[in-house]
């Protein structure tokens, strides 16, 4: 047999059957589940008689909707239980939006109705949907991982097929257990070298898609590979697999090594006693073999990736933290060139202007691309002993799970960032979207650990900088944009 | 899924690149757990002066006159022109929902996104990917001439301008019999039941971990 890439052997060990023009149904092995994509899912489910294919395949959780306030001090250590439902039943009602609170108790009833498992809010599991799957140990390596949600990518950090789909999708999976799918393209992105101190995954992913564009990765699934790449804790790995769908790829992957091996042990639903030797046999079959061909390549030298900021409305319009903001009049393509000016106007700034002068209202340390445990202890480190700048008006930090939270307690980051005068929020999506009740105000800046600087998307008017929670902390604390590297060396 | 064959069609020019799902659609009218009535939503921030809510009524909103969608000309457009990388963001179906429920039935780009492309043939819209060079032409032509029409024939896999012009586009066969039948594909992926069985029990076999609860 010829040499495979990992993305070969992920597809070829799924595939059910293939119609002749390539369309292929793809079996799927985890389907995560939240409430703002499902609901007319399971409603079609409903009204053409059917019944989920295999219900112990999914796992579903509120995340988009619920609050980050007001959940009653017991929830520490509380699965789902008696205790825990009175919890969930308090907390519940502090959904103050009526169309909002429906969408969580249609997820509810779903739930119940299919027999299918959820960590509702109130149970110390609940918490980002790409945050719980990997943390659960329900994202396993060689697994096909689908959700109503685009972020899903985040899952092929674990050497996994994992891509975000539609409603209509979410119906087929929960019907039939298979995805049609055709074959993409494959794409290696190559990282060699060391990381600076200073310099993250987040700072890879910024700039990956500021040399390939937001575009760059469409109709690819992207291995990223390298030293840099093997370097990486899983929690980097999510973070750079998670923005893939920013380069437009709808899968982001990691061959699995020790370090996926090592994450994955002893958790929940990870395999036990003689299935955890014969799983992890497998499992670390599954990296592109030597001269496995790839339909594009690109590289990137680790050691010259510098701290990253968006300065625009697309994750592509980013530079360096010592860069500064474009002209749009050195832009020669008509299209680009627009798309600059309207960046430039919507987000309130002028051609030229050093990065490290922007100053913020606003910062968020959060979303699935950033809120794991090692994501807040890089925030907590930058912030410890000091106190944010008097212009900062706000600064939440939003765990990604009720687990991530506890022990982030645990160790104390709480009281760093409580001290620093940021806002310790309990777990969701909040300000990545707005959906619930954190955004951003019209004309206001924020620093952001999230995905996507789109118009609107922290809050109608908002302007978002998405950057590395070492620098989004940073920003907190100076009031504006600053290269965390220098500081960095006076922490030490 | 409404069936689609054949459309002649008011052209709107959204000139615009990378055009994501929270344009399209944003995030506060994902509460809703429908799947129509997005339309007097789709571009919401962009073509009202005020901030919408689910469930408002839309009629006396103040208007963005400057945006495309607002003027005249284009009034009734079932076929939206766009630039490089449509629909990227967020999965969100109801951004095809909200152009369906407007009345779009195609989207003429020289790409979109992944997710997009797909939620679209779900929906009975037709996403066609027409060089950059061609959309720019078609681009033009629209805004030089009022009512500029153009007609989709999917049997063909023609694009035909008013002056008689066509061109050519590619869509992949299984989503074009689909599209031209008007099937809904979870109908035809359970006539493999038995395939996707016999795929379940083997790989109970040899990769059990994936199969055991929560």
């Amino acid at each position: 047999m010829s040499a495979q890439t990992l993305y070969d052997k992920l597809w070829q060990s799924h595939v059910v059957h293939t119609e002749p023009d390539g369309t292929a149904l793809l079996y799927i092995d985890r389907h995560l589940v939240h409430e703002v994509t499902s609901p007319q899912a399971f409603e079609g489910l409903r009204l053409a008689g059917r019944k989920p294919w295999r219900a112990a395949s999914i796992l579903a959780v509120p995340d988009h909707n619920v609050p980050t306030t007001g959940l009653p001090k017991e929830q520490a250590g509380v699965q789902l239980s008696e205790a825990a439902e009175k919890i969930y039943q308090r907390w519940f009602k502090s959904i103050e939006d009526p169309i909002a609170r429906l969408q969580v108790e249609t997820l509810d009833q779903n739930c119940t109705e299919f027999g299918i498992t959820e960590f509702r809010m109130g149970d110390v599991r609940q918490g980002i949907v790409h945050v719980i799957g990997p943390e659960q140990g329900a994202t396993l390596p060689g697994m096909t991982v689908v959700c109503g949600d685009s972020h899903t990518s985040t899952h092929g950090a674990f050497g996994a097929l994992a891509h975000g789909i539609g409603t209509s999708e979410v119906e087929h999976v929960l019907a039939t257990q298979c995805l049609l799918q055709k074959k993409s393209k494959a794409m290696l992105v190559r990282v060699e070298g060391v990381l600076g101190k200073g310099v993250t995954a987040k700072d890879i992913a910024l700039a990956v898609i500021g040399q390939i564009g937001t575009a760059g990765g469409n109709g690819y699934a992207i291995e990223f590979g390298g030293a840099a790449i093997r370097a990486l804790s899983m929690e980097g790995r999510m973070t750079l697999c998670n923005m893939a769908i920013e380069a437009g790829a709808r899968a982001g992957m990691v061959a699995v090594d020790d370090t996926t091996i090592n994450y994955i042990k002893g958790r929940p639903f990870a395999p036990k006693a003689d299935l955890w030797d014969k799983a992890t046999a497998y499992w670390r079959t599954l990296v592109s073999d030597q001269g496995a061909h790839f339909d594009a390549l690109v590289e990137l030298d680790g050691a010259a990736i510098k701290p990253q900021v968006t300065w625009g409305t697309s994750p592509e319009m980013v530079t360096t933290v010592d860069g500064k903001v474009p002209d749009p009049l050195a832009e020669a393509d008509a299209v680009k060139r627009s798309g600059i000016e309207r960046a430039l106007a919507y987000m309130g700034l002028q051609a030229n202007t050093p990065i490290i002068e922007i100053a913020v209202d606003k910062v968020f340390i959060g979303s699935c691309t950033n809120s794991r445990i090692e994501d807040l202890r890089a925030a907590a480190a930058i912030a410890r002993g000091k106190r944010k700048a008097t212009n900062v008006k706000q600064v939440l930090v939003v765990p990604g799970s009720g687990l991530v939270k506890q022990q982030a307690e645990q160790e104390g980051l709480d009281k760093i960032f409580v001290e620093a005068g940021f806002e310790w929020r309990d777990p969701g999506c909040s300000m990545c979207l707005a959906m619930n009740a954190d955004r951003l105000e019209p004309g206001e800046r924020c620093a952001s650990t999230s995905n996507r600087n789109f118009e609107g998307r922290q809050g109608q008017g908002g302007r978002t900088h998405l950057v590395s929670p070492e620098m989004a902390a940073a920003a907190a604390i100076a009031g504006h944009f600053v290269d965390v590297r220098e500081l960095m060396s006076e922490v030490k | 899924m409404d069936k689609f064959t054949r459309l002649e069609g008011l052209v709107a020019p959204l000139d615009r690149a990378n055009v994501d799902t929270d344009a399209i659609i944003p995030k506060q009218f994902l509460k809703s757990i429908k799947r129509s009535g997005f339309g007097p939503n789709l571009f919401d921030e962009w073509r009202y002066l005020d901030h919408g809510e689910p469930g408002q009524d839309c009629s006396n909103r103040p208007l963005n006159k400057d945006f495309v969608l607002n003027q005249p000309r284009y009034q009734g457009a079932q076929i939206l022109l766009a630039r490089e990388n449509f629909g990227c963001g967020s999965s969100r179906e109801h951004a095809p929902w909200a152009l369906l429920d407007y009345g779009f039935r195609a989207v003429i780009a020289p790409s979109f996104a992944d997710i997009f492309f797909n939620n679209c043939f779900k929906n009975g819209i037709l996403p066609i990917v027409l060089d950059a060079d061609d959309v720019d032409r078609l681009f033009k032509e629209t805004a030089a001439s009022e009512g500029y029409r153009l007609t989709v024939d999917l049997e063909r896999q023609l694009v035909t301008t008013p002056g008689g012009h066509s061109i050519s586009f590619e869509v992949d066969h299984f989503r074009k019999y689909c599209l031209l039948n008007g099937f809904d594909d979870i109908g035809l992926t359970l006539q493999h039941a038995e395939k996707i069985k016999a795929y379940e029990e083997q790989r109970r076999q040899t990769e059990p971990w994936v199969f055991t609860n929560a």
